[in-house]
């Protein structure tokens, strides 16, 4: 009986051991952040673009309107490409477009809003790309849904036709 | 005079070893938070802008007086377990935490059974 007790554990435990390896080696190795995840919005106080003046993240978003922060820059190449479609999106007034200007020279950020258009309701500054960490941001372009003080959705990467679609009918 | 001079130096470098074990604790820190916009870097090996913003965040917090622990619980909870290197145990990492200890027990057993009780 001892003899066969020992034999038949060892096989059990490699049967738990393969099964373990063999799921970990099923599941996906690529890091996906998670989009949809409702979070609040975090509180920070920040500089307004255009005059320099303090200001505090509480005075910016108010409850029961729809926002879109995008977070953006002047040198950077893709928030080019989103900006028509934010310039379309804000045409439609169905959403409150806000601006994080993310570690910029504030005179070509300037200079890239006289080139392409001005699609944000109120623009503040990260400079030191703190305040985007606490956003859960990974860099630029980045884009949150924001209702009720509460972010939605989140839209890692430029906007295109899809998400701007997808927003529509989220903010219906 | 010596008692003097003895203090005059402590005094002096007394600043430069406590800003040292800032530096040691902020180094710590950030080699393990995960760069997650980079490959297989830790925050302390990138120089990214996403990893040099968390950088200035790690001294804020730490200025700010938060623990070791508390850091990482505040990245944990914007960029969620991932930026850890160091996975703490739950549901999900318990059997990497665990099986190693399993097999262990079991090998002392194997060998306690057949080699020291046989003799």
């Amino acid at each position: 009986m001892k003899n066969k007790v020992l034999p038949f554990s060892i096989i059990i435990i490699f049967g738990i051991i393969f099964f373990i390896f063999y799921k970990s080696l099923k599941d996906s190795k690529i890091y996906t952040p998670d989009v949809n995840k409702r979070k609040d919005i975090p509180k920070f106080n920040t500089k307004e673009f255009f005059s320099g003046e303090n200001m505090e993240s509480s005075s910016i978003f108010e409850l029961d309107k729809i926002y879109l922060l995008n977070i953006w820059s002047s040198w950077c190449v893709p928030c080019r490409q989103e900006h028509s479609f934010l310039m379309n999106l804000n045409k439609d007034n169905k959403v409150i477009i806000i601006g994080m200007n993310y570690k910029d020279n504030l005179k070509s950020g300037k200079n890239f809003l006289k080139e392409l258009g001005n699609p944000y309701k109120e623009i503040f500054i990260d400079s030191e790309g703190t305040i985007a960490i606490d956003w859960g941001a990974y860099g630029v372009p980045e884009s949150f849904l924001i209702y009720n003080n509460e972010i939605i959705k989140k839209y890692i990467g430029p906007l295109n036709q899809q998400s701007i679609d997808e927003i529509n009918l989220l903010i219906k | 005079m010596k008692v003097f001079r003895f203090f005059l130096i402590l005094i002096l470098f007394l600043p430069l070893k406590l800003n040292a074990e800032e530096n040691d604790k902020r180094n710590k820190i950030t080699k393990n938070l995960r760069c997650l916009i980079c490959q297989g870097q830790s925050v302390y090996d990138s120089d990214s802008e996403f990893a040099n913003s968390l950088k200035i965040v790690v001294d804020k917090k730490l200025e700010e007086g938060l623990s070791e622990d508390q850091i990482y619980e505040y990245f944990k909870n914007k960029y969620g377990e991932w930026i850890l290197y160091d996975p703490v145990l739950n549901k999900n990492t318990y059997i990497l935490w665990i099986l190693p200890l399993l097999i262990f027990l079991a090998g002392g057993a194997i060998i306690y059974k057949n080699f020291i009780v046989k003799k």
